[in-house]
């Protein structure tokens, strides 16, 4: 279907953004900003389902990703997501809608029931995606006023990124994140584990699984010399900071690695304060990180 | 003929195991399991199969063999993390996350869950969140799932829970979207169409 010049974006917080990520939220809306990318709160939005609601029913799980594209599409707006779970949920619904001519009919005449129609217009695209390749480097890196020079950074990007449905970047491997941290003046850090899973929800219902890939993910971090990490994932983000803890516990380990979203980074390297980003919300103390190569505010 | 010696439970497995298949063809390229080679590349891909009592290439063998409920009954599906490494390196194209999340289904329709399994409760728990209030106050879901399964380790989350809230990150209540109504009302007209007949080969069974 051909696409139709878009002003802006419908945005796509998803719910962990209104609780325990909120410095992810905050930020993303200020770095959008100060890049030109309008970003508008897509009204009254739902719930993507996350892994959750799909393992309960299938077809209701679709419909609520079918609603927020219909909301979407009335915008005549592309949706900006900054959950990768959110991101593959409503990427999965408008494919599978598409390619399965069953799945269009079921959902498409429940919709009507509130006067909605989704006829499949509207692209997902994740903020990384559009910051790097709509934005690009000479507008980013015009707007670095305090470089993030020697910050050595693991890039982490976990699973629904690129998986099953990214079609951007690498499924196993891949550099967007890196790539947007050298124009920050970092130093993104050989991050082999770079794409495997955090566990997710596994820290509610299967902790001892989830702890141990975890501890992995640090290991392998700051034995590659990260004295940080930058998430893209809220998921990501709580398993290893809310839960850094738990992992020193139960493996006699002692990882203090402070935890940055993408966005708070970018912030930083555009000269924006610590409360401003969220950076003050954090559990594991960025400050020595921060002081140590000068970007503390 | 079929053989009046069968144990009942047995025959159980065998009818259920022509719901399964039904059910797992009826999903976007469902059909695509009867395609699989068993080389085993989901198990090893698999960052949690070291957990799991069997493999992903394991129940997908059992699947064929008729030995599902056994599966079900273990703690393999809810070991499931989606986290797609194995859809994307099936040499067949099977969309194992996706069956996962199917077998999941299947289990809590026809009770097939292991007992102290907490995964299943939660995303019951999430489902009524979402029917509720369109949108899922993270932190209740999971104080709620762990008073109900492991009241214990709630009571060890306080120390974290204080910190959070110091923080502001804990919101204290939900929020409600307005479209609710109407996001329930096609709920329910989904559930009608089913139930009706009106779209062959998927069943209302897990969606009300």
């Amino acid at each position: 279907m051909k696409l139709q010049p878009r002003a802006g974006f419908s945005y796509y917080p998803g719910c962990s953004l209104e609780g325990m990520n909120r410095a992810y939220d905050k930020s993303a809306r200020l770095v959008s900003k100060e890049l030109g990318i309008d970003l508008a709160e897509l009204d009254d939005w739902n719930c993507c389902g996350a892994s959750a609601y799909m393992s309960i029913r299938e077809l209701r799980a679709h419909l609520l990703s079918a609603r927020n594209l219909a909301l979407a599409e009335r915008e005549k707006k592309d949706l900006a997501v900054v959950c990768p779970a959110c991101f593959t949920n409503l990427t999965k619904t408008n494919q599978y809608m598409g390619e399965d001519p069953k799945l269009r009919r079921i959902v498409g005449s429940a919709l009507k029931a509130a006067n909605l129609q989704y006829l499949g217009t509207v692209r997902v695209r994740h903020l990384l995606d559009v910051i790097v390749n709509d934005i690009g480097q000479s507008d980013v890196k015009a707007k670095v006023t305090r470089p993030l020079s020697g910050l050595k950074v693991a890039p982490y990007y976990g699973c629904q990124f690129t998986r099953p449905l990214g079609e951007y970047d690498d499924k196993e491997f891949p550099m967007m994140l890196d790539t947007l941290l050298t124009w920050l003046g970092a130093e993104p850090v050989s991050f082999p584990l770079k794409a495997k899973c955090c566990g997710g929800i596994l820290m509610t219902t299967n902790q001892s699984v989830a702890l141990t890939l975890v501890r992995s993910l640090l290991d392998c971090a700051t034995q590659n010399g990260a004295e940080c990490i930058a998430t893209i994932c809220p998921l990501c983000h709580m398993s290893l900071e809310a839960y850094q803890g738990d992992v020193n516990k139960e493996f006699s380990t002692n990882f203090k690695v402070p935890m940055f979203y993408f966005t708070q980074l970018i912030g930083l390297a555009f000269g924006f304060g610590r409360k401003e980003l969220g950076i003050d919300q954090e559990l594991v103390s960025s400050k020595t990180v921060l002081e140590k190569r000068l970007v503390v505010t | 003929m079929v053989s009046l010696s069968e144990e009942p439970a047995e025959r159980r497995a065998h009818e259920l195991g022509d719901v399964f298949l039904d059910a797992v063809y009826g999903i976007p390229g469902g059909d695509k399991i009867k395609q699989c080679i068993q080389c085993g590349t989901c198990s090893a891909s698999c960052p949690t199969s070291y957990a799991m009592d069997y493999t992903p290439r394991e129940i997908i063998a059992a699947f064929r063999a008729g030995l599902l409920e056994r599966v079900l009954r273990s703690n393999t599906v809810w070991l499931c993390s989606s986290c797609y490494y194995c859809t994307v390196r099936c040499p067949s194209g099977i969309k194992l996350t996706d069956i996962m999340y199917e077998l999941k289904r299947l289990g809590v329709e026809f009770g097939l869950v292991q007992e102290e399994a907490v995964a299943p409760t939660l995303s019951k728990a999430f489902v009524d969140l979402v029917d509720k209030y369109g949108r899922v106050p993270e932190t209740s879901l999971v104080m709620r799932v762990l008073l109900k399964t492991k009241p214990l380790a709630a009571l060890k989350m306080v120390p974290q829970g204080l910190k959070l809230l110091a923080r502001g990150r804990l919101p204290l209540l939900p929020h409600r979207i307005a479209g609710i109504s109407e996001m329930n009302k096609c709920a329910g007209a989904m559930t009608d169409a089913l139930v009706s007949g009106l779209h062959a080969g998927r069943s209302a069974g897990k969606e009300t």
